[in-house]
This record gives structure tokens, C-alpha cells and sequence, in this order.
């Protein structure tokens, strides 16, 4: 019998804890796909972050290591610094990354740290019960924001991939969505894309994936994946945000 | 080899380098900045690293992620920025990894002063951060003993796989004083680091390494708390030390750590004078506190009671109580925030406490 599809032995086979119809399986399959096809699971450490992929450390099947809240940017340095031959990854969604790790990840870009992050953006706080993030859009209800995010209280939405491209650091940024298989296919490549950066020493890189949460959105899978089409990618648009590979 | 006059906070610098501590990641803030800029020149010219982080937050979270890839690593502070470690402190004792922190302690709270105290007892010896986690603590009273106890402090990380602090008042930081080097090497046997998180193929030969202080079940976090407190009790038991001085047939026994210590023994040198015999216990670690050591001199039947003497409100001498345990009156004699007491204030209040 012909295979035609085997899972990554980079994921392990835990059952992972992610609601039904969330992106973040999609993610992480992705984030293991290409660290198979790279070569690089022997001296690749992923850091997982305190959020609802808390428990990363249980899929991704190479040395983990847990950080604290919104930290993982500043820990993944002490193992990067500490021997550079190391392939090091972040894995952090909106409210880790962007509200309380907001200096951590600014400054890993600012410093060219040579570690790829992938920052989940689903525009709510997912593991607490879904509360506002500083991805969440204006007039989205969440717990904390149960009359809409009102922008004159507390701001419109932060764009972290047009921020962090503004660095001088950062080498790699790029906006993907995980909501259609075109896209997904685009994420993987986005995905590569930041690992090789890093591989060829040129300085930080992220990928920014919009991805959904039908649990805290009150939404069935699919109402959420039209739901993102509609409400995030107008305000977040998709594409490179920084790539000095291409750049003359 | 000869003795060359250093600044403290540059002879910790360069005893760590001679321990073996290759990484550095720290943020300014006075009286401690000579630890940085000293790395900063050093770590590059024997193969390490130096890294100025965004803050104090961020390089104690540095210090985690080496660590947690295996490297022998260290950060230094002040008060304030310690106080911003203790989240990462704590992460590091509930992953069960070791590093050295250096305090070099300044007056509190808040900003306080710059000036050098010993108001961070507390934070430092009940663990500081959340949970039920003791970093060990050691406390240098001259620039030699802190050159002294680097290579220790190191290999006790190590072998308890435990952040060790380095708790010295700010004089001990900035004062110079001459200081030599031996040859650093350890003198315990250090455990395989085969945990860490190195990179990791199923061909490796070890477990897949999970660094990790999360653990969701109930069951599961007592087990690592069991295994944290089984270890603090051997801690408790055989790595507490102290000096004794002038302690035999006594009357008094004034207990201090640190610069205070050497203050005290000057005091000390006035009661002789007056004919009266004061003897001093020093805890050269502050966690374990040297219970067995202070305790063995306070039964003496010469011992009429103990004054502890510090920077503070008075931090310290609840261990003392706590070891007297009521058995002989417990003093305090000190200020908070940055007056450090003269010999002669101290050797008044010994006298007069006497009298009383």
C-alpha cells in the first residue's frame, strides 16, 4: 500500500487539549512539518508560553521549556546566547506576546535576536476565559469588554507585525491566516520562511498567524473562520512585513 | 598568588568568571554596576557572553533560558531590581534549575537610597517570589570571603539544582580591599546536567528534556514540592555555616551578617576594654540560618541574652528568636534604611542593655 500521508514525528502523539475547530492545531502541525523538512529537530528548542498553548512542551516532540507569562522571548535568548548553533523558537498567542511580554519580544527584535517566533493572534485571551487582548478588535465583546471594546477606553487594536517590522532588528515578519487551506499552505511557507532566517544567522523573525476561537468568539468552527475573514484580515492585512533577504 | 586591591562588586565579577560562570545578563542599577561593566569587558576575551537586557525582568528570565539549557549563569542587582527578579526566582526554584544572583542591597522601600543596608532579609531568605521555594543565600562580610564563596555558590546551585543569592550589603559592593585568588576548583561532585534543553533527536540517548515549572495535577505538584522540601531539609541540615568569635564564656553574644558583622567585632573590642565579654555569631549563610551553630553558643551558661544588630527594622533577629526560642532575652539594636552604625553606637547599646 502507497502512503500518502504520515504525521510529523515532531509532533508526539499526546492528545492535544485545544478546543474543537481551533487554529491551534493547524499551528503547531505546521511549526513541526517544518522543523522536520529543515533537519533540525536535534538542536532545535521550542519555548511554549503561558496561555492556552501552555502545554506545547507535550506536542512538540523536541527539548522544551516552559517560560513565564509573556517572558519566552527573554528566556529563548539565554539558550540562544548560550550556544548559537542552537535552533530556538517561541510559540506565544496575543496576550502573552503582546499586552504582558510586550518589552520581551520588542527587544529581542531590537537586539536581532536569531530566534523565530510565532505569535498567535486570535484577538481574545483564550486558557482565562476570554478576556480583551490588545488584538481585540473595536466593538468585539469579550468578558472584559462585555459592551464591545469601546477604542476611547482602551484603544483600538495593536498591529504587532507592522510594529516589529519598523525595528532595525528584525529580518523576517510576515502576516498569515490559518482559516482556508490557500492560506494555511501560505502559513507553512511564511513558517519555513522564519526558521531558514534564523538558520542563515540574519537576525529575528516572526510570524504572525490570525487564527480563531470559537469557544470565547461563541461561535461553531465555521461561523469563526468566516468571522476572521471578515473582521480580522481587513484590519490585520496578510502579507510580508519586513524580509531583508529580498531587500537590496 | 599576590594580593590586588579590588572593589567588591569587580572581585564577585571576576571569581565568578573563575568558577566557571560564562554568562552574564543584568541590567544598571546602583551600587552594583561594576558587576556588569566587568563582565562586559571580560566574558567576550574567554569565550562567554555578556548581555545587557531591557530590564531586570527580562535578564532574570534570560538567566532561566541558559540555565535551562545547561549553562552555568548569573545576574546581578540591586533592592529595587531585585525585587523585579523575584517572578523569575521563583520560576527557576519550581523548575528546579541553578544559577547566582548577586543583591548588592541599598536602602528601602522604594527607591529608597543608594547607600548600602540590609533590608532585603526578609525578601531573600522566605523566598521572595510566590510559592513555597528558599533560594540559599550566602552572606559575605569582606571582599575576600565574597571572592571565596563564588566557586560554592555555583556548585551548590548545581548540586541542589537551586538558585543561590548572594546577599552583601552595599559597602561590600563598592568598598576595595585587597583580595586574593586561589585556584578555583569545586569541591563537591556536581550532578549531570542531563535535563537540560540542548536539542533532541529520538537518536540522543536521554529523555526529551521538558523544563517546566507547571504542573496542572494536584498529585503531580505535590510530588515537586515533596522533592523541593526533601532537598531544603538537607540543605537545612548540612550547608548552614557561621562564625563564632570571642563567643567562649560570653555574656553577650551580638549576632550580625555582613559589614555589620565587622562593625560589631570593633564594638566588641570597646565592651573588652570595660571588662565586659561580648562574643559574636555570624551566619555566613542567612538561608539555612545557622540554628545549630547560634544555638550551641546561646546555651552556654555564661550567656545572659543576644542583641542582634542590623540595617534594618530589624529582619533577621525573628531568626534569632526563633532559634533562642525564649530561652534568654532577644535585643535589636539598628534603623532601617541606610545607617550603618558605628562601633561605638553599638558597643553604647551593649553597655547600656547591660545595665538594664
Amino acid at each position: 500500500m502507497q502512503t500518502v500521508f504520515k504525521k510529523t514525528p515532531v509532533l508526539t502523539d499526546a492528545i492535544l487539549h485545544y478546543c474543537p475547530g481551533c487554529g491551534h492545531g493547524i499551528v503547531h502541525r505546521l511549526v513541526a512539518e517544518v522543523i522536520e523538512e529543515l533537519g533540525i529537530q536535534d538542536r532545535t528548542v521550542a519555548y511554549v508560553p503561558v496561555g492556552c498553548a501552555v502545554f506545547g512542551y507535550k506536542y512538540f516532540n523536541v527539548d522544551s521549556v516552559e517560560a513565564a507569562h509573556g517572558r519566552a522571548p527573554a528566556a529563548a535568548t539565554g539558550t540562544k546566547r548560550t550556544d548559537p548553533n542552537r535552533v530556538v523558537f517561541t510559540y506565544q498567542g496575543d496576550g502573552d506576546l503582546a499586552s504582558i511580554g510586550a518589552a520581551e519580544i520588542v527587544h529581542a527584535a531590537h537586539r536581532g535576536e536569531k530566534i523565530t517566533t510565532i505569535f498567535i493572534n486570535n484577538a481574545i485571551y483564550g486558557m482565562t476565559g476570554g478576556q480583551m487582548a490588545p488584538t481585540t478588535l473595536v466593538g468585539q465583546k469579550t468578558t472584559t469588554s462585555p459592551y464591545g471594546r469601546d477604542e476611547n477606553h482602551c484603544g483600538k487594536p495593536i498591529r504587532i507585525a507592522e510594529m516589529l517590522a519598523t525595528i532595525e532588528g528584525s529580518a523576517y515578519i510576515e502576516r498569515v491566516a490559518v482559516n482556508t487551506p490557500a492560506n494555511i499552505v501560505k502559513a507553512k511557507k511564511a513558517i519555513k520562511n522564519a526558521f531558514e532566517c534564523q538558520l542563515a544567522g540574519k537576525g529575528f523573525s516572526l510570524v504572525e498567524v490570525l487564527s480563531n476561537c470559537p469557544t470565547n468568539w461563541g461561535m461553531s468552527p465555521v461561523e469563526s473562520m468566516e468571522w476572521l475573514e471578515k473582521n480580522m484580515i481587513p484590519y490585520y492585512p496578510l502579507g510580508v512585513k519586513k524580509d531583508i533577504t529580498k531587500e537590496v | 598568588m599576590a594580593k590586588k586591591l579590588m572593589k567588591g562588586c569587580e572581585a564577585v565579577a571576576e571569581a565568578a568568571i573563575q568558577a566557571g560562570c560564562h554568562f552574564f545578563f543584568g541590567y544598571p542599577i546602583t551600587p552594583q554596576n561594576d558587576i556588569p561593566e566587568y563582565m562586559a569587558a571580560r566574558l567576550p576575551k574567554v569565550g562567554g557572553c555578556f548581555l545587557q537586557a531591557e530590564s531586570e525582568v527580562a535578564a532574570i528570565n534570560m538567566v532561566y533560558g541558559a540555565a535551562a539549557s545547561g549553562a552555568r549563569v548569573m545576574t546581578s542587582s540591586s533592592s529595587p531590581g531585585v525585587s523585579l527578579k523575584q517572578e523569575g526566582m521563583s520560576y527557576l526554584a519550581g523548575a528546579e534549575l541553578p544559577c547566582v544572583v548577586v543583591n548588592m542591597v541599598r536602602g528601602g522601600p522604594g527607591l529608597g537610597s543608594i547607600q548600602p543596608s540590609q533590608g532585603d532579609y526578609f525578601q531573600a531568605t522566605r523566598g521572595g517570589g510566590h510559592g513555597d521555594y528558599h533560594p540559599i543565600v550566602l552572606a559575605p562580610s569582606s571582599v575576600q570571603e565574597a571572592v571565596d564563596m563564588m566557586q560554592d555558590a555555583f556548585d551548590l546551585a548545581d548540586v541542589y539544582r537551586t538558585p543561590v543569592m548572594i546577599l552583601a550589603d552595599g559597602i561590600i559592593g563598592q568598598m576595595m580591599e585587597p583580595v586574593e585568588f586561589h585556584e578555583s576548583t569545586s569541591k563537591r561532585e556536581l550532578p549531570k546536567k542531563d535535563w537540560a534543553a540542548t536539542g533532541w533527536s529520538p537518536a540522543s540517548g536521554r529523555p526529551r528534556a521538558v523544563v517546566n515549572s507547571l504542573y496542572i495535577e494536584v498529585d503531580e505538584l505535590q510530588e515537586m514540592n515533596d522533592r523541593l522540601q526533601a532537598r531544603y531539609k538537607i540543605i537545612r541540615e548540612t550547608e548552614a555555616k557561621a562564625e563564632t568569635y570571642n563567643t567562649d564564656g560570653a555574656e553577650i553574644i551580638v549576632c550580625a551578617y555582613g559589614t555589620v558583622a565587622r562593625i560589631c567585632k570593633s564594638a566588641i573590642a570597646i565592651c573588652e576594654k570595660k571588662g565586659v565579654k561580648v562574643g559574636l555569631v555570624r551566619p555566613i549563610t542567612v538561608w539555612p540560618f545557622p540554628e545549630k551553630q547560634l544555638k550551641e553558643v546561646m546555651d552556654q551558661p555564661s550567656v545572659k541574652k543576644a542583641i542582634t544588630v542590623e540595617i534594618s527594622a530589624g529582619q533577621m533577629v525573628e531568626d534569632v528568636r526563633l532559634t533562642v526560642n525564649g530561652a534568654k532575652p532577644v535585643e535589636f539594636f539598628g534603623k532601617p534604611g541606610s545607617y550603618t552604625p558605628t562601633a561605638e553606637e553599638i558597643a553604647e547599646y551593649i553597655m547600656k542593655s547591660r545595665e538594664a
